[in-house]
């Protein structure tokens, strides 16, 4: 058969080859292939999306290092890391009651591990993981109406299960801070740089 | 007063350039007026026989009793015989260089407990001072 024949034929039998067909033919019942099937094969499309691999998380950060978060509304606080979430965002709290900083997850490139380590194994945030931190959709449902009403904003709502989850957490790390002395003191102070601080060559 | 330290055979030099950087050595030779020939002895102070140039070093007040071009067994009798080692670190110039080292690995939190300590410190004075002026 002519080459040209041939091509054709794949291409209105859409197999993936001539030679491919009949070697994947004779593989299966140890002849050559007796016919070309009558229908074309869907074959899946090559796809060039790019798989996610799972986020590197700095050496510095294990469960219990104390932490100096860089941006935000809470920059320059010392913090507590607890995890690492699945989504390669870190699960930190302040705790709460020593800095005001609550159960949140902060992006690791805004964040400076410490040397400082804490003993949080007897934390159980087993339960927090992404999904905990999942905006409700009521939350920012305003309608247009309201968004124009031009009245006071309504004050963010504390649910309690977070109430609840904060209050647990803090009751184990407080035990583990007021163990070491100036620990809790440390906690509640910020971060800053003063003159003759060159960043680059501190050592965290 | 003139000078009291000069470039001599037996100076103990501070290496403040280079590889050897923050280590002593002895002036073993004098090459020219650019250069000297210095020796640790490396068992002691890690700076092995080499050229310098006077740039990089920096004179001490100690000297060792050595001849010119002495040999490193002698130099480190020498070195042991005068107490040499022991007289650098006593020196306030190594205790500097000591406490600077220290303040420079001190981690975040060791900074934290300084500035506290830091500030007890001045309380105290303050409150002396308050009291001898009343």
């Amino acid at each position: 058969m002519p080459k040209f024949v041939l091509v054709m034929l794949t291409r209105v039998l859409g197999t993936a080859g001539p030679k491919k067909a009949a070697k994947a033919a004779a593989a299966t019942t140890g002849k050559s292939a007796r016919y070309y099937p009558a229908d074309d094969v869907s074959r899946p499309k090559h796809s060039r999306a790019k798989k996610h691999n799972p986020p590197k998380i700095r050496p510095s950060f294990t469960p219990g290092t104390v932490c100096i978060l860089l941006a935000g509304r809470f920059r320059g606080k010392r913090v507590v890391c607890l995890k690492a979430l699945e989504s390669g965002l870190l699960l930190v709290t302040g705790p709460y009651k020593i800095n005001g900083v609550p159960l949140r997850r902060v992006n690791q490139a805004y964040v400076i591990g410490t040397s400082t380590k804490i003993d949080v194994s007897g934390v159980d945030v087993s339960n927090i993981d992404d999904a905990y931190f999942a905006r409700t959709a009521s939350a920012s449902s305003e309608g247009e109406e309201e968004f124009f009403a031009n009245d006071a904003a309504k004050p963010a709502v504390v649910s309690d299960t977070r109430k609840a989850d904060q209050k647990k957490v803090d009751a184990s790390i407080l035990k583990v801070v007021e163990s070491t002395p100036l620990m809790k003191n440390y906690l509640g102070s910020k971060f800053s740089l003063t003159k003759y601080d060159r960043p680059h060559s501190m050592i965290f | 007063m003139g000078f009291s330290r000069y470039v001599e055979v037996g100076r103990v030099v501070f290496i403040n350039h280079g590889p050897d950087a923050g280590k002593i050595a002895t002036v073993i030779d004098i090459v020219d007026q650019n250069k000297c020939l210095v020796d640790g002895p490396e068992e002691i102070t890690g700076v092995s026989r080499q050229v310098v140039s006077y740039r990089k070093i920096a004179l001490t007040d100690l000297t060792v009793k050595i001849q010119r071009n002495a040999r490193a067994k002698t130099l480190k009798a020498a070195w042991k015989e005068g107490d040499t080692l022991a007289k650098w670190e006593g020196s306030s110039w190594a205790k500097k260089l000591e406490a600077k080292k220290k303040r420079s690995n001190l981690s975040d939190f060791d900074r934290f407990k300084v500035m506290v300590a830091k500030k007890q410190k001045s309380r105290i004075i303050a409150q002396k001072i308050k009291e001898l002026k009343a």
